[in-house]
């Protein structure tokens, strides 16, 4: 167990560390140069310019060698310092993004879980059962190959504008400003809804059609056909495959987190949601580069922290990985 | 009888290959969207940018497809749009594939620290967010175009395929005859080709149409966040364009219901087309 747990860890750190990396590397050795670029946004008289890229170049930490500017990143990083925003100056990226944070997380957490939990159910009920399999699962995917933009973009056409059942942009109504109030709350719901309705959509196309066929190769394993052979119930071999199948589900909820993360950044720009991944499209569009690089390394250690859960819940679920017996994964 | 061996296995592929109805649904799914790129940009006189009609009119007899907010043909940005989306697919999925291939190989046939740091380095790229780091190289680049995103795709796809190769030659590896042809005297990267790839070519087949899949839902969503291309028309590029003009709020549902369809349907034919390939090559699966 504590190997697997180093290893793990290792890895995360690994990835921490090459994420912020290229999160210094990208903006300097590009070509194309953020300075000229963020001046020639502003016209203004030649005097004026040079002040400002004087002042942007001390801000970015460009008058120092490269090894020091270096070593600067990592301490701003570490005390959580990521600059000030350009876009929504002069708000320190750290605000901007906490203030996003509860948005996106709200959105992501029931969405993945709800998702999560009834695609294998779904998928284990419609797995060997010919009706359902022949009907639904092409459903399913045709689903998990639709781009999450589209879906939301469909959902918000559909529920939006032709029926008119749901808000289609924003995290609230205009009209309101964040209190506690069952207005507020009530308008926050129903914002909330259509984005959450198409990421879950999304997903549980993907798990339902992962766990059919994993249980096809359970049922087909030789502890199911054996069980089969003593007359044990149907039911009861399900049961045994569903547990079995959930495994390789988990390793596979770690693995789509990237997926995930990238579904909710289009997903947010569809429904202009107030979250991360909104923020980080009108950083690109506004050129905003200390904001880019927040979000960038905010959806890392989302990630990251994601992976590390799933991985405890691996632990939990899995005694042969606290005994140290499966090697690796 | 040693010649008529391979010919038997090849028939009997070929049998179950045209009785399988996912397979059949999946590649005629594909082959109709491959026809209408190639064929269709022929069956439309305009170009896809010019002003060729009345503005935001529905699907019409002139206009297959609506015209845009500008009045820009609908079905001729649908069609030239077509052919990037395998463009791009085919390039980077392969690339990443070819990646994710070599690596896999060198990583299990060599073990040791070779594997050590190979086996580190693909989790690592497997845990960042590929879609975030595509986005802010996307974000600094002034000038991007079709092949760059093939390029960078292919680049960050590939370790799924690492990993799930280097498992498959791990296993391969301890097989009799690939100790025979070490003792033979062949070279690593020639068991690698000669003796191990083989044994899994129809592994690679599948990767290949998953990564192909993966690369064309990739290159969409760049499309649609604003980093696509910065010429030429694409799926994506449209999808974006229609949102970006409130298409959404006038219903004007025939400038993003066809690229968006396109793409789910030909990325899930390509996810069908892989389910009965499996079912082809691994008996267990197969309906009865």
């Amino acid at each position: 167990m504590r190997r697997y747990l180093v290893r793990k860890l290792t890895i995360y750190f690994l990835t921490f560390f090459l994420a912020v990396t290229i999160d210094w590397v990208i903006p300097r050795f590009m070509p194309g140069n953020p300075v000229q670029t963020m001046l020639s946004r502003v016209a203004l008289r030649a005097e004026a310019v040079e002040v400002l890229r004087g002042y942007y170049i001390r801000a970015f930490g460009l008058d120092v060698p490269l090894w020091e500017q270096y070593l600067n990143f990592w301490r701003a990083v570490l005390r959580g310092d990521l600059g000030v925003s350009v876009y929504l100056f002069p708000k320190p990226v750290s605000r901007v993004i906490a203030e996003a944070i509860p948005y996106t997380l709200g959105l992501l957490v029931p969405a993945i879980l709800l998702s999560w939990w009834a695609g294998n159910k779904f998928g284990a009920f419609a797995a060997r059962r010919k009706w359902l399999d022949n009907t639904l699962l092409p459903l399913g995917y045709f689903l998990t190959a639709t781009p999450y933009m589209w879906l939301g973009i469909l959902l918000a056409w559909g529920f939006g504008v032709a029926l008119g059942w749901f808000p289609i942009a924003g995290g609230y109504g205009f009209g309101l400003t964040p209190h506690l109030s069952w207005t507020f709350v009530g308008s926050l719901l129903r914002h909330w809804f259509l984005p959450f309705a198409s990421l879950f959509l999304v997903m549980f196309g993907g798990w339902a059609i992962g766990m059919r066929n994993l249980i096809i190769y359970e049922l087909e394993a030789d502890y199911a056909q054996y069980l089969e052979s003593l007359g044990a119930p149907r039911r009861l071999i399900r049961s045994y495959a569903f547990r079995n199948a959930l495994l390789p589900q988990i390793t596979g909820l770690a693995l789509q987190m990237g997926t995930i993360a990238a579904g909710a950044v289009v997903t947010e720009t569809v429904f202009s949601y107030p979250g991360i991944g909104l923020l980080l499209v009108q950083a690109i569009q506004n050129q905003d580069y200390f904001l880019i690089q927040g979000c960038f390394l905010f959806i890392i250690i989302g990630v990251l922290v994601a992976n590390l859960l799933v991985d405890l819940a691996y632990l939990v679920v899995d005694p042969r990985t606290r005994r140290g017996m499966v090697g690796e994964l | 009888m040693k010649e008529n061996k391979p010919r038997r296995i090849k028939n009997e592929f070929l049998y179950f290959a045209l009785r399988n109805r996912k397979l059949r649904l999946g590649v005629s799914i594909v082959l109709v969207f491959v026809f209408l790129a190639i064929v269709g940009p022929y069956f439309t006189p305009y170009d896809p940018w010019a002003y060729v009609g009345p503005p935001a009119r529905p699907p019409s007899r002139t206009f297959w497809l609506g015209t845009t907010m500008f009045g820009q043909d609908v079905f001729t940005q649908f069609v030239y749009g077509l052919r990037p989306v395998f463009l791009v697919g085919i390039l980077g999925g392969g690339l990443a594939t070819f990646i994710g291939t070599m690596i896999g190989f060198l990583a299990g046939y060599r073990g040791g620290w070779v594997d050590e740091v190979l086996n580190t380095f693909t989790n690592v790229v497997l845990v960042i967010p590929t879609l975030a780091l595509l986005l802010i190289i996307a974000a600094y680049l002034g000038v991007r175009s079709f092949f760059m995103q093939a390029l960078f795709i292919g680049c960050t796809a590939w370790p799924w395929t690492a990993r799930a190769v280097r498992a498959q030659t791990l296993s391969l590896k301890a097989r009799e005859f690939v100790d025979l042809a070490r003792i033979s005297g062949m070279s690593p990267w020639r068991i690698i080709l000669t003796e191990i790839a083989p044994n899994m070519l129809s592994y690679l087949v599948m990767v290949f149409i998953l990564q192909f899949g993966g690369a064309i839902l990739n290159a969409a969503t760049l499309d649609f966040i604003g980093l696509g291309p910065t010429r030429g028309i694409s799926l994506g590029l449209m999808i974006q364009i229609a949102l970006l003009w409130g298409a959404l709020p006038l219903g004007m549902w025939w400038w993003f219901i066809p690229p968006g369809l396109t793409i789910a349907l030909l990325v899930g034919a390509l996810y069908v087309t892989n389910v009965g390939l499996d079912e082809v090559f691994n008996p267990k699966l197969r309906e009865t």
